[in-house]
């Protein structure tokens, strides 16, 4: 059984704290992990992506094959679908909905969140806003977690819910309480 | 059992040397290789034991240093990004004539499609050239296990050994089994003065000595368990390093597959394989290093395909696609390119003090329609984008100054250059002695922000230093100013680049205003501690 990702955003948006979180999941369960990231000059502001890759056998790729990504994980929904030739057949997007508006081109909003709807098996939330409802606006990346466990058939989410006390234990308890909560609310699928 | 970690290559590289008794890490920050040094850093083991780790001001000083903590009979490690390697030539290349004494590994991360670099020249050349052992892990583990066999061969047959990575295998994480941490070495400096002072009697000597080494260098690598020979039928595969893991990916049952992580070349296994196959398939990251030395090994006669023939392509990093477009397979992408997508370069930070110095800069040389500005190697480099557009030339550490210089020795006026804190003191300061001595007409703009910032905010060689350096290489005090670079002090800054520009020497303006990231970390850190 495996699971591949591909994890997209913003350089900023904390994707790596989604691939951090899966990553002591992966090791609470004894499940293999991959997870190619991306520094340096990438980060500032540009598009960033990490591959992610679990499974219960031997991985030895660390970069995903095209049309091998089993989920796309996006902070944003342009850079969602910047990845869509790696999605595989059977595929999930999981985004967050709210466009980050930091080029002059951004493509027109209508016409991309239709291109995203269009295609077979989509999820999308404002996240921000979810978190923000919560009253843990920092947590919106967990929130998108959450609506990707759904998918993320090699592990269990208790195991997930784990690895976010683990993670997060450092920053004290209220911060680990508000990433728990925000990962159930992406989990229920709650607006 | 033993333990297993998460860990990126870089710092199962750097769990590996510490583990192998390391006492002195020497490196400049460079994508893919930073992580390394700062794992050490940040370790708790470095820091009971000691381990010397503080950054450096270029590759050569840090080669030299660490060449000097292996005469004295301990374990050294260098890291850097592959163009590093050509700053610390002099020293790399001379320290496998002189040999070691306390074992010495050089990492290399080399950068195929250039994520973060100018270009993706491939180190392993510069191991060959200077007839050392190299090794070049696959995967994470191997990045752990090798460097106690690297610390170990480079003590065995007196050389350095270069370890190369790229940038997927820097860059990835993955379990890693580590063992228990090994003995540091005791100081124990060579006496042997005639391995050491390179006079050429003594060099001629030495020369011979490391010529003749090479054929138990080869043999070491012949009988490595890093090169594995599995056979089958038909086709003979090399996988070179990372691209193992492509191979294993994509690769058909049944094949014959020679993995390299060791070479010199062991050319009695490249033989084996070319006898149970009926083709060779090379596929390597990076340059066409192997598949030209197995070229000209097997004769024009025997068919060789890889990145020379096109079977992969002659640029770029390997992927499970193009590997697998080598093996003949189809690449499966079932979803085409979405419509609605634009690129999203990378760009300066809100706030960044380089987006006023550009903006500075643009507003006066407005008037100059014959100037030329000089960029360097950093963010700041970034300006070579819209919305700022305000570079000319971007091309190697510390290139800003002379070339500026050059450009002006010919005629260009006005001429200016860019560069920043951490490149003026890596290779900025021998470029300005050279324009003062010339008297050159020329501009710099030393674009200070108190840290190494494209690569993550590292400490800078020369914070606080700036003027006293500028001063003491000979620029005048009248030409030399300090400016905040912020938006109200505009008037201000763009009057003192014009009256610069008008004096027809060398002068030195330092906008000078911290890091947008290393403040915002500074204040999470100030945050957390309360």
């Amino acid at each position: 059984m495996k699971t591949d990702i591909k994890l997209a955003g913003v350089g900023g948006q904390g994707i790596l704290s989604i691939a951090t979180v899966l990553g002591e999941a992966a090791t609470l369960a004894g499940v293999q992990l991959k997870q190619a990231e991306v520094h340096g000059m990438s980060q500032r502001g540009g598009d960033v992506q990490s591959d992610l890759r679990l499974s219960t056998e031997p991985i030895f790729s660390d970069q995903i094959p095209l049309g091998g990504a089993d989920l796309i994980v996006s902070m944003e929904p342009m850079e969602a679908l910047r990845y869509l030739p790696y999605l595989g057949p059977r595929g999930a997007v999981v985004t967050a909905s709210k466009p980050f508006v930091n080029i002059p081109n951004y493509p027109d909003e209508a016409a991309l969140l239709a291109e995203l709807d269009a295609l077979p098996r989509v999820t999308r939330m404002d996240i921000d806003a979810v978190a923000k409802g919560l009253q843990a606006p920092r947590s919106a990346n967990m929130v998108l977690l959450g609506m990707a466990a759904r998918h993320i058939e090699v592990l269990a989410p208790d195991t997930i819910r784990e690895a976010i006390r683990i993670i997060f234990a450092r920053k004290g308890e209220q911060v680990v309480e508000d990433n728990l909560k925000a990962f159930d609310a992406g989990y229920e699928g709650i607006q | 059992m033993a333990e297993k970690k998460l860990l990126l290559g870089d710092e199962a590289v750097a769990l590996g040397a510490l583990h192998a008794g390391l006492s002195g890490v020497y490196a400049y920050p460079g994508t893919p290789s930073t992580e390394i040094t700062e794992f050490i850093q940040g370790s708790a083991l470095a820091r009971e034991r000691g381990v010397r780790s503080r950054w450096c001001t270029n590759e050569k000083t840090a080669m030299e240093a660490a060449l000097g903590m292996s005469y004295a009979g301990k374990r050294a490690l260098v890291c850097m990004k592959h163009v590093g390697m050509n700053v610390c030539a002099d020293a790399f290349v001379n320290a496998a004539v002189t040999g070691v004494n306390g074992g010495l590994v050089v990492v290399a991360a080399d950068d195929p499609s250039m994520h973060s670099s100018q270009n993706e020249q491939d180190s392993r050349f510069y191991g060959k050239f200077a007839l050392v052992p190299i090794l070049e892990p696959s995967n994470q583990q191997e990045c752990y296990d090798l460097m106690a066999s690297a610390f170990r061969l480079s003590e065995e047959v007196h050389l350095p050994v270069l370890l190369r990575m790229v940038t997927r295998l820097a860059h990835s994480r993955a379990a890693v089994a580590v063992g228990e941490p090994g003995p540091q070495n005791a100081l124990n400096p060579d006496g042997d003065r005639s391995h050491w002072v390179l006079l050429p009697g003594n060099a001629r000597r030495q020369y011979a000595s490391l010529v003749e080494k090479q054929p138990e260098l080869l043999s070491r690598a012949e009988k490595s368990a890093c090169n594995a020979l599995e056979k089958g039928k038909g086709l003979g595969v090399i996988a070179c390093g990372i691209a193992y893991n492509y191979v294993r990916e994509v690769a058909p049952e049944g094949i014959s597959l020679l993995k390299v992580s060791q070479y010199p070349l062991p050319a009695s296994l490249v033989r084996e394989l070319a006898d149970a196959s009926s083709r060779i398939l090379v596929v390597e990251d990076g340059q066409p290093f192997v598949e030209e030395q197995v070229k000209s090994l097997l004769g024009a006669g025997y068919p060789v395909s890889g990145r020379l023939d096109g079977s992969l392509p002659r640029t770029g990093e390997l992927n499970p696609d193009n590997v697998a477009a080598a093996f003949g397979l189809e690449a499966g992408a079932v979803h085409a390119k979405a419509v609605n997508l634009a690129p999203r370069p990378p760009q300066l930070c809100q706030g960044c003090g380089h987006r006023d110095v550009y903006t500075a800069l643009n507003q006066v040389l407005a008037d100059y329609p014959s100037a030329r500005v000089f960029g360097d190697i950093g963010c700041y480099t970034l300006g070579a984008l819209p919305p700022f557009r305000a570079i000319d030339t971007c091309v190697d550490m510390g290139a800003s100054i002379t070339m500026a210089k050059g450009a002006a020795d010919a005629g260009v006026y006005p001429a200016v250059a860019v560069i920043g804190d951490s490149t003026f003191t890596h290779s900025g300061m021998t470029s300005l002695l050279d324009a003062v001595n010339d008297n050159a007409a020329i501009t710099v703009v030393l674009s200070d922000n108190l840290t190494t910032a494209m690569t993550g905010g590292q400490d800078s060689a020369g914070t606080h230093k700036f003027e006293a350096i500028c001063l003491a290489l000979g620029v005048e005090r009248e030409h030399l100013h300090v400016v905040v670079p912020l938006p109200k002090n505009m008037e201000e800054i763009t009057r003192i680049i014009r009256e610069e520009l008008a004096y027809k020497g060398v002068s030195v303006i330092i906008p000078q205003r911290e890091c947008m990231q290393t403040l915002a970390r500074r204040n999470r850190q100030k945050r957390a501690a309360q």
